[in-house]
């Protein structure tokens, strides 16, 4: 849902960030405000995952140039915990495993490092125990997945849904969701996108990563954004997506060639002296 | 700030030439009156000491482990040890003894049916015959400890006992030396849950040496909790001095003899030494039997654990299950040794080793090593040893969900040992083995 005048929650101004010295994002500018669904599209390698892990603070990659802002608060300053804490959400392409924690304990101390910060009391094992039974129902899982350790052994699709069982526990207000269509069967991904739409209000904002149509059509965004070398290249509404589809990503390369000659000194100088809404 | 003079840091610091603190230490052992049989045993070892010195780096079993604080600690038996104070309360189903190398450990208790005090002729004969089937007789732990011993703890069990048999020491602050015999035998068929727990805090060195016969059928489900020193703080014995030495010191021997369809299931967790060295050692006598084995290991600040473990399978189909765990932190230094022998008797034999080890500080040291030596032609035989740190993908996934850095640390290292700590006796729980062996304060 657009509202002109709903609060901005994330402001992505010309971020760039590099792996081991190796430029992965280019410039890359985004606004997205409160009750608003975007998704980023974009081939295979093209930073989109990249461009979700700095935004949660992944150690392995360095910001080189460009400002995030989360309500207005400076969110590259934030350590991974804290950003997470005031409610920003990941949910990973390739969620981890991790032998000898049990789900239920992590979930738990997720929750809780949440709910502290939102001023809420803490949940002690009982009261958990509720809560996290409920929230179940959002992703329709079995609670014999809570006893067994994080992730390790869960197929695929399993993993997912606790990707979207943890959104489902922190409440957050903006959820960056890197493919967590892929891997899903046909009634999971409909389950899955049922719980994000459920989540979904006009005081959060969601960020989908995806490579199809088939997420888009149970979660309609206002916004998509094709993501190529590193930029946001093209954003539209949500015929852009269908258009990719018809036609894939072959203009892409006569754009960025378009963008080089342009701006001799690189693709990010033309890129970043415009504004989200002129692009595309 | 505080100053705090050094001097006072440095406990017990005199330290003698390996052969001057042995001389010391047998010197001052009185002659044993009472039983000849025992008397002439400590005598054997005694002279077996006399002139020797501690091991040294130059052999090869003793390669990483500096024996040399065994020197800090003085050189004499600890003859009157108080009653250990902060014991947990025993759970139900539990019959604790506490070992002290002088009293009567069984005095005034009512043993459950099955389980009794072994004749002692049949001791003399028993005794030392595990330890001469693993080839350890001759071992320098196990010659201190048949010099120090003056009583020898010897009890059989003849049925499936449902009690869970807790074996305790507790050198508290005492400084000295102590010196635990223990001999258990296993009718065929009979099934036994032990509990062994050794603490110190002070200048000691607790050594232990325990030998079991499992006859045909039989079942031991033994459990090791080996708790040093568990009230300072790691990073303040990291800024000592190596000399200050007042770390308590742990040697202990287990050696099984295995009939056919017997089953051992050894589980041992040690931290807070200064240096501990641990020899868990097992012969499946005509093979055919299943030994599993699981062994937590943490060293910080200057600590050394050493385990030593060998299996040898002097018969056809035996198994063994073996998963050894280390986290070093701090300047401390692990080492795992995983003897598996397997001559040519031993036709399909079915054994597995896994060592993993966490580094966890730069100037902490593992060395991991498998030992496989294996004649026979038919056999499964895999190992694997892996050393590394915590995962940065794991701990950015624990972060990315509100958990701050050292809490999602803790939650690795914990989740890292509870795979070996829930394989403990039930019992266990009381002593807090996973806050005990992550340094942390014990809950009340
Ligand atoms: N940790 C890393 N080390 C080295 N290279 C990396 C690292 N992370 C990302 N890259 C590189 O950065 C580029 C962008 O990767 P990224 O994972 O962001 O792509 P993506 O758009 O998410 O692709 P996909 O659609 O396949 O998920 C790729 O070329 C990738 O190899
Ligand atoms: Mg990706």
């Amino acid at each position: 849902m657009i509202r002109p005048d709903a609060p901005v929650l994330l402001e992505i101004c010309d971020l760039r960030a590099s792996v081991e010295e190796q430029p992965i994002l280019k410039g890359v500018n985004l606004t997205i405000r409160a009750g608003e669904i975007h998704a980023v599209m974009g081939r295979n390698g093209s930073g989109k995952s990249t461009l979700s892990k700095v935004l949660a603070g992944h150690p392995a990659y360095r910001v080189t140039a460009g400002s995030v802002h989360y309500r207005g608060e400076d969110l590259l300053a934030l350590l991974p915990e804290q950003r997470a804490r005031i409610g920003l959400f990941l949910g990973f392409q390739y969620p981890v495993e991790i032998p000898g924690v049990s789900n239920l304990e992590f979930l738990r101390v997720a929750t809780n490092a949440r709910r502290q910060e939102q001023g809420l009391e803490e949940l002690d094992t009982f009261a958990f125990e509720d809560l996290v039974r409920e929230r179940l129902k959002v992703v329709q899982m079995d609670p014999a997945f809570l006893e067994r350790s994080v992730n390790e052994g869960f197929s695929g699709g399993e993993k997912k849904r606790n990707e979207i069982l943890q959104m489902a526990l922190l409440d957050p207000l903006v959820a960056i969701l890197d493919e967590t269509d892929s891997g899903l069967d046909i009634d999971a991904l409909r389950i899955v996108a049922g719980g994000v739409n459920q989540l979904a209000s006009a005081a959060n904002a969601t960020l989908l990563i995806t490579h199809y149509q088939r997420l888009l059509d149970v979660i309609t965004p206002d916004y998509v954004h094709v993501m190529a070398a590193g930029q946001i290249l093209r954003t539209g509404g949500k015929e852009l997506a269908l258009e990719l589809e018809e036609s894939g990503y072959d203009w892409v390369d006569a754009e960025l060639e378009r963008l080089e000659a342009s701006a001799p000194e690189g693709l990010a100088a033309a890129q970043a002296s415009r504004t989200p809404a002129e692009v595309g | 700030m505080v100053a705090i003079p050094v001097g006072e840091l440095r406990v017990q610091s005199r330290s003698l030439p390996g052969e001057a603190w042995l001389t010391d230490l047998l010197s001052s052992l009185p002659v044993l009156a009472g039983s000849a049989w025992l008397a002439s045993q400590q005598q054997r070892a005694r002279q077996a000491l006399a002139g020797e010195s501690l091991p040294s780096r130059r052999q090869e079993a003793w390669r990483f482990t500096d024996a040399s604080a065994i020197t800090a600690i003085p050189a004499h038996r600890l003859e009157r040890l108080a009653a250990p104070a902060d014991l947990p309360a025993p759970a139900a189903q539990v019959l604790r003894l506490v070992l002290d190398g002088r009293g009567d450990p069984l005095e005034g208790l009512a043993l459950p049916e099955g389980l009794e005090r072994l004749d002692p002729a049949v001791v003399e004969a028993l005794c030392g015959e595990a330890l001469d089937a693993n080839g350890a007789t001759a071992a320098w732990p196990v010659q201190l400890n048949g010099a120090l011993a003056d009583q020898v703890l010897a009890l059989r069990v003849s049925q499936p006992l449902p009690t869970v048999l807790e074996l305790v020491s507790d050198t508290g602050d005492a400084a000295g030396v102590l010196g635990l015999r223990l001999l258990l035998v296993l009718d065929p068929g009979a099934s036994l849950e032990v509990l062994e727990v050794h603490r110190a805090r002070g200048a000691s060195l607790t050594s232990v040496v325990l030998e079991a016969q499992l006859g045909r059928g039989a079942r031991l489900r033994h459990g090791l909790l080996a708790q040093g020193q568990p009230h300072q703080p790691a990073a303040a014995a990291d800024e000592l001095p190596s000399s200050a030495g007042a770390a308590p010191v742990l040697l202990h021997h287990l050696a099984v003899v295995q009939d056919p369809g017997s089953e051992l299931q050894l589980t041992a967790a040690v931290s807070g030494w200064g240096l501990a060295r641990l020899e868990p050692m097992v012969v499946q006598r005509s093979g055919s039997a299943f030994t599993r084995l699981r062994g937590l290991q943490r060293v910080d600040g200057r600590q050394v654990v050493d385990t030593h473990s060998r299996v040898l399978f002097a018969g056809p189909e035996g198994r063994l299950d073996q998963v050894h765990k280390a986290l070093a932190d701090g300047a401390g230094r692990s080492v795992f040794n995983g003897a598996v022998i397997v001559p040519r008797q031993a036709q399909r034999t079915d054994a597995a080793q896994l060592s993993r080890s966490l580094l966890l500080s730069d100037r902490a040291r593992i060395d991991t090593k498998p030992e496989l030596e294996i004649v026979a032609d038919d056999v499964k035989c895999a190992h694997g040893a892996t050393v590394s740190r915590l995962q940065q993908d794991e701990l950015f996934y624990l972060q990315s969900r509100g958990i701050a850095a050292d809490q999602a640390a803790r939650l690795l290292l914990r989740g890292f040992c509870e795979e070996v700590l829930a394989e403990l006796p039930a019992p266990s729980a009381l002593w807090q083995p996973l806050a005990l062996l992550m340094g942390e304060e014990p809950a009340p």
